[in-house]
């Protein structure tokens, strides 16, 4: 059933050794510790962000469009989350998954978190009928890009443009 | 975009040392597998050498070795090493009036074109372009 993942994955270490991480959707209980590693990641505390997006991501009516996971270790450390989103029609674009944000804890990289993160997310996009997931990163962002290249994302048709309003 | 031959063949050669990280390869090998000239490619190895990116292995079998990381090296580490790819508009320096409008505008998009080159470059690392290969090979691409 879409927006109910619950799954226990193992994450690989560097040593070939393996570490149970949780999937599951984030509850507002969560909050603390999804702006602590945020926080961690960007250095920018965005309490009142993160307090609206879990509100409203974890919206019980919203459970087919939205989809807040987080990540967890054996002893219930939060140490990654992904949110998406499935949006239709902006931009001209059919129905489609977005992945608005993904974060794993810098101690915990190189483990395969993310890719936990985003194949639980694209598990819930799929059961809605989405055939296609997007994301959006700063062309000078080399880590997230070539993660996001690795998991088989690359350039899509559409160019992003902006202008300064001075 | 169009890669100088120093780039294609430096690709050639850490891609096809980084898909056996474990075994090396002798420059006469690579240069006959890509049909290319043996003469260019060892110049191309020996800066690939210097940067770090392969290393010697010297004694019976010797040749070379891949020694990043094929999760952590993107093309742009391997091609910057041979050319900037900043596109050049050839012009005076000295221009005034309509020359001047039109060199700022065209620079303006180069400026453009040359971020995205780079930014695509530098997000595709060793392990996703060969898997690039491998799932287009199986799809018959």
């Amino acid at each position: 059933m879409p927006g109910t993942a619950q799954n226990n994955k193992t994450a690989k270490m560097n040593n070939n050794n393996r570490i149970a991480i949780d999937i599951r959707p984030a509850t507002v209980a969560d909050s603390a510790a999804i702006v602590a590693l945020d926080a961690e990641i960007t250095g920018t505390d965005k309490s009142a962000y993160w307090t609206d997006i879990l509100e409203r991501f974890t919206d019980s009516a919203m459970r087919i469009q939205r989809h807040f996971l987080v990540a967890s270790s054996a002893n219930d450390e939060l140490v990654g989350f992904v949110v998406g989103e499935i949006r239709a029609w902006e931009f001209g674009s059919p129905p489609c998954g977005w992945v608005l944000a993904l974060s794993v804890s810098p101690q915990h990289r190189e483990l395969g978190i993310g890719s936990l993160l985003l194949d639980a997310l694209s598990v819930e996009f799929k059961a809605a009928g989405i055939a296609t997931i997007r994301t959006m990163v700063l062309s000078t962002d080399k880590v997230n890009l070539s993660f996001f290249r690795g998991e088989g994302l690359s350039a899509g048709p559409y160019i992003e443009l902006e202008k300064r309003l001075d | 975009m169009k890669l100088q031959k120093a780039s294609r063949y430096a690709l050639y050669a850490v891609l096809h040392l980084a898909s056996a990280p474990d075994r090396q390869h002798s420059t006469a090998e690579i240069a006959q597998e890509y049909g290319i000239s043996i003469h260019h490619l060892a110049k191309v190895m020996r800066t690939l050498v210097r940067s770090g990116l392969i290393e010697s292995v010297r004694g019976v079998g010797g040749g070379y070795r891949f020694a990043g990381n094929v999760r952590r090296t993107t093309l742009w580490d391997v091609i910057h090493e041979f050319e900037s790819l900043e596109s050049d508009i050839d012009s005076p320096d000295a221009l005034a009036g309509t020359a001047e409008i039109v060199i700022s505008g065209l620079d303006s998009v180069n400026s453009e074109i040359d971020g995205l080159i780079r930014s695509t470059l530098d997000s595709i690392t060793l392990k996703t372009l060969l898997r690039y290969g491998v799932e287009n090979l199986e799809r018959g691409v």
